[in-house]
């Protein structure tokens, strides 16, 4: 499923206009997606949480050639399943 | 600051004029096909966020570390994610 399909989902189970449900889901990933670049925590209960995890800077290795590379520190979204959806997902 | 439901519910209901029960519905609605979606066993890809997707594990042998007794880890079905480069760039810009 993408953007544009749970757009379409929207409208229908929520009974709102295309360019509203649009909008909603617009907003509900902006809003994720700015609290992340804030450093800040996500949390929805019942799907995920999210947070930014520091990396330090290390010696990788290319896995092609062997060849040492240094990666620079970086920053990355870590996700962390919410207890619903891990439940809903998993084998009953 | 931890951004929560209530603060996507609260921007829905400023920006779209809704009352906050109508927002509080479509904001669980919204949930509600993402994880039908990945109960389905069908990735949910946002563009410009990431990618949720399913992933079957197999089944392993572990360990009890309480008593060091083996036993059988059950294959099981998990959500990851992968995100976009321009979140990752996002959140490495500052």
């Amino acid at each position: 499923m993408n953007k544009l399909e749970l757009i379409s989902a929207l409208k229908t189970d929520a009974d709102i206009s295309k360019a509203e449900a649009a909008e909603v889901v617009q907003i509900f990933f902006d809003a994720m997606t700015d609290a992340l670049v804030q450093g800040d925590r996500v949390e929805i209960r019942g799907l995920c949480s999210f947070f930014v995890k520091e990396y330090k800077s290390y010696t990788g290795r290319n896995p092609k050639t062997g060849e040492k590379v240094t990666i620079k520190p970086k920053k990355l979204p870590f996700f962390k399943c919410g207890k619903e959806l891990k439940e809903r997902v998993d084998y009953k | 600051m931890t951004l929560t439901k209530a603060d996507i519910v609260d921007t829905i209901t400023e920006r779209l004029g809704y009352s906050k029960v109508k927002s509080s519905e479509t904001v669980e609605t919204v949930l509600e096909i993402i994880k039908d979606s990945l109960e389905e066993g069908d990735d949910v890809l946002i563009s410009g966020f990431g990618k949720l997707c399913v992933k079957d594990k197999a089944a392993r042998k572990g360990r009890n570390p309480a008593t060091g007794a083996d036993l059988m880890l059950d294959k099981r079905r998990v959500v990851t994610f992968k995100s976009s480069t321009i979140l990752r760039n996002k959140v490495n810009e500052k």
